[in-house]
């Protein structure tokens, strides 16, 4: 390997401290960067991975310690600035301008000029340019806010190597990718690794680490665990790193668990504004039914029109063997339909509320008496969901924006669960959350199950399907292209039909 | 308790309080006449229209909207109360709570207007209040034919001339409406709901709640508040008229924002709200009591708003780095 013979440090961070009110999110870190190497940071949610990363990208400032460039001390006082040092950020949160276009949003910090005006030409040239390097075929004027959240993230990579960079950082960039998009992202770490470039990529997806990574680094509760190369550690060993104990299996699947016959959500000739096609299928009481297919194939789209999110063109929507009218997501939740959606930020959260208010948002109705909440109620409600999905938080007073990514998305389960409804629809539900945690929300969902409520589930993470499934159903250009049942799991199988090669 | 907790304390619960609190000292010191119980049941008195419509607006406010009709609704109510107060064929008894019922009537009738316009074909409050503020001082014009009414009965002013131990009965009436305000935006679902929309309507959307009713709802309370403001108006000045009410918007926001309700929506509070009108109203007072003349005092009052709301910006910061 050619980094192996090049062991200069490009960043060595020395001594790092960080404390939020009643958080130490980083505690006397010591890290070096290899120049040229793909270095894979790891760890549970709120470890303090992305506190790190803000302080290399000069989003906030360490309370001590100090951080070398190439040797030479280096403290970014803004992003702007570590920018123009080369280091370059794709952010686990999403900061695009959604009123400007994809170009605009790309070339934001460079906009190829003519005199005192922007020029168009070369603008959008350059961009076709890097939207091709990433693999997304939009219209560069398209507005951002119209893009769905994996063609956003790829936009955010776009951005970030559409200038010279020395160091690209990703944090958790294909949380919301499928995989062969990841498998482009891949590609475009290792051309641009070639030419010389230093990569921090943080990621709950284990087994990436082997396809691009050459040094692996674990955190927990903001302290370095240990670093080791790819090539003298497996998965396990690397989880119990994280979560400091044995881990036997990914997924809970418990074979005796049997799915009843009885439809509880069916789906007849639904029309979507999306699609020209015309999708049904039912979701029967006690079964976990995953959707599979490619970023693209209206999964999200349809569930939307299910939850009267968007708006339905035409089908039937029957609740156990009833005909329901659905029109706005009030008469969904009405009815006992959720729909967890994949953007949390905006859609999911109230950053600015408290964790509480958040996790009570769907069911106000029952920390209430009169139209007066009750705070004490709501209070212990919220800790006992904070409790039993282990959210990291300091109290339930916290504010939402101040929990770490992971810890924000389960947060949003929470909300839902305390909803107590009878269908659950998840759109990326474990988007971001750690192996440990998304166990236990596995096992949380076994048990809505055994009290015989169902759950469908969107995923880009196949594995993830196959793991927790009964049945999985696959979507391809906005129908239905086929259906798999358990004992015929298969990746290729599932993979052809999203591809639609027979 | 050590003094970086209570300093803590001070910015947040008081907040904006410590420059009310600042002003009156320095008035107190430099103005003989501003500390004296008489003025300052002026200030009382002088400061309850406002507030009364700044808790309307404020509620407008946190939902990140605007309410800018609500000077020209406020003629369109007094005119309506007082020609149902004058109407010779009504007892009295029963006129004057008629001509309450029809001021708060017409105020949440056009609040309604706003509140269902703005929703029903998704367009921003300010161009539909800007559209109900010409449109309620044209009816009011033409329902009054342009005349002033004075001839109130004079069992309906003694109201106006009411005050317990110094504090005016209209001052009394605007701090209880704060609380009760208050109590709804912090106690209630209602309130709840207020400040989620203010912060992210589409996941307050996507909760399941109906978003449009408790908008339109803001609006109709704020138009109460305007007719409840209009009969308070009548009581002090004994008028109504359908000139009056001109750049009372302007006042009742000021008030909201000074009190460091944020213009985007989901932060803020009434007491804050009531701090803010008194910000504005001490201000007023001291300055004219200083020989300040009208043209200087504006200039003044208007330095001292963009003040205020620089001082809270950096009380912001400053609390974070206590916190
Ligand atoms: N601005 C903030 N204010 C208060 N606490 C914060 C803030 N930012 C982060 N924290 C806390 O610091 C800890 C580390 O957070 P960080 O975002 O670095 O976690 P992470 O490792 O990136 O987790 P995830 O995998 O969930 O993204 C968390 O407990 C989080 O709640
Ligand atoms: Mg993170």
């Amino acid at each position: 390997m050619m980094n192996a013979v090049n062991d200069a440090n490009i960043l060595s961070i020395k001594n790092v401290s960080k404390n939020f009110p009643g958080v130490c999110a980083l505690s006397d870190v010591s890290l070096d960067i290899r120049k040229g190497e793909v270095h894979v940071l790891v760890g549970e949610n709120g470890a303090g991975k992305s506190t790190l990363i803000k302080i290399i990208c000069g989003f906030h400032p360490g309370d001590s310690g100090e951080v070398l460039l190439e040797g030479v001390h280096y403290a970014p006082e803004t992003p702007r600035a570590a920018m123009d040092a080369g280091i370059r950020v794709v952010y686990q949160e999403f900061n695009l301008l959604s009123y400007l276009s994809v170009a605009e949003n790309i070339f934001f910090d460079h906009l190829p000029r003519k005199g005192p005006l922007v020029d168009k030409k070369k603008l959008h040239d350059d961009t076709v340019k890097v939207l091709r390097r990433v693999g997304l075929d939009v219209d560069p004027w398209q507005p951002v806010e119209l893009l769905g959240v994996a063609q956003m993230q790829l936009v955010e990579i776009a951005k970030a190597i559409s200038s010279k960079c020395r160091v690209l950082i990703l944090d958790e960039p294909t949380a919301t990718l499928s995989p062969s998009e990841i498998s482009r992202l891949f590609d475009i770490i290792r051309t641009e690794k070639q030419e010389g470039l230093t990569v921090i990529y943080i990621s709950h997806h284990l087994n990436e680490i082997y396809d691009i990574g050459d040094r692996v680094t674990v955190l927990r509760n903001g302290e370095i665990v240990g670093t080791k190369s790819v090539k003298e550690i497996d998965i396990p060993q690397i989880v119990s790193m994280m979560v400091g104990r044995q881990m036997e299996s990914e997924y809970p699947f418990m074979d005796e668990f049997k799915q009843t016959d009885i439809p509880i959500l069916e789906v007849k000739r639904l029309r979507i504004a999306a699609s020209p096609h015309e999708i049904s299928f039912a979701l029967k009481q006690g079964e976990i039914l995953g959707i599979a297919g490619l970023v693209g194939s209206k999964r999200t789209e349809t569930v939307r029109a299910i939850f009267g999110a968007d708006a339905r063109l035409g089908g039937e929507i029957l609740l156990n063997g009833k005909m329901i009218n659905i029109l706005t997501p009030k008469d969904a939740v009405e009815h006992g339909i959720c729909l967890l959606t994949e953007d949390r930020k905006s859609q999911g959260l109230i950053l600015d509320m408290q964790l509480d208010c958040n996790i009570s948002l769907a069911s106000i109705d029952k920390v209430s008496k009169l139209g007066l909440i009750d705070y004490g109620e709501e209070r212990r409600q919220a800790e006992r969901f904070t409790a039993s999905l282990a959210i990291k938080t300091p109290s339930v007073s916290q504010l939402v924006r101040n929990l770490s990514g992971g810890n924000q998305q389960k947060a949003v389960i929470a909300k839902w669960m305390f909803s107590d409804a009878n269908v659950l629809i998840f759109d990326e539900p474990t988007r971001g959350i750690d192996v440990g945690a998304k166990y236990e929300i596995y096992l949380l969902m076994w048990d809505l199950l055994s009290r015989g409520k169902g759950i469908l589930i969107v995923s880009s993470d196949l594995n993830e399907l196959m793991g927790i499934c009964h049945r999985i159903i696959v979507f391809s250009e906005g129908q239905v292209s086929g259906e798999v049942l358990r004992p015929e799991f298969e990746q290729e199988r599932i993979l052809r039909y999203a591809y639609r090669v027979s | 308790m050590d003094t970086k907790k209570i300093a803590y304390l001070m910015l947040n619960e008081a907040g904006i309080g410590v420059v009310l609190v600042f002003l009156c000292l320095v008035f107190s010191v430099f103005v003989p006449k501003f500390a004296t119980m008489n003025n300052i049941s002026n200030i009382f008195t002088q400061i309850s229209i406002n507030t009364v419509i700044a808790v309307g607006m404020t509620f407008v406010i946190l939902l990140g909207g605007i309410d800018l009709s609500v000077g020209s609704v406020l003629a369109l109510c007094t005119i309506l109360a007082g020609l149902t107060i004058t109407k010779e064929t009504l007892p009295l008894g029963a006129a004057i709570p008629l001509a309450v019922l029809a001021s708060m009537a017409a105020g949440m009738a056009c609040g309604l207007f706003n509140g269902w316009v703005c929703e029903r074909w998704k367009i921003h409050s300010f161009v539909v209040t800007l559209g109900m503020l010409n449109m309620a001082r044209g009816a009011v014009l033409q329902v009054s034919n342009s005349r002033t009414i004075y001839s109130f009965p004079k069992e309906f002013n003694a109201f106006g001339t009411l005050s317990y131990y110094g504090i005016p009965l209209i001052f009394i009436i605007a701090v209880l409406l704060v609380l009760i305000g208050h109590f709804i935006l912090k106690k209630t679902v209602f309130g709840r709901m207020i400040y989620a929309i203010g912060n992210n309507e589409e996941a307050v959307r996507l909760s399941g709640h109906n978003t449009k009713i408790y908008k339109v709802t803001a609006f109709v309370i704020c138009g109460a508040t305007v007719g409840l403001a209009a009969i308070l108006y009548m009581l002090r000045l004994n008028i109504a008229s359908p000139i009056l009410g001109n750049g009372f918007e302007l006042s009742a926001i000021a008030a909201v924002v000074i009190g460091g309700t944020s213009m985007s929506g989901g932060k803020g509070s009434l007491i804050g709200t009531l701090i803010g009108a008194a910000i504005i109203g001490v201000l007023n007072n001291g300055l004219l009591l200083m020989g300040m003349s009208d043209f200087a005092r504006q200039i003044v009052t208007g330095a001292i708003i963009v003040a205020a709301v620089i001082i809270d910006t950096y009380r912001a910061r400053l609390s974070k780095m206590l916190s």
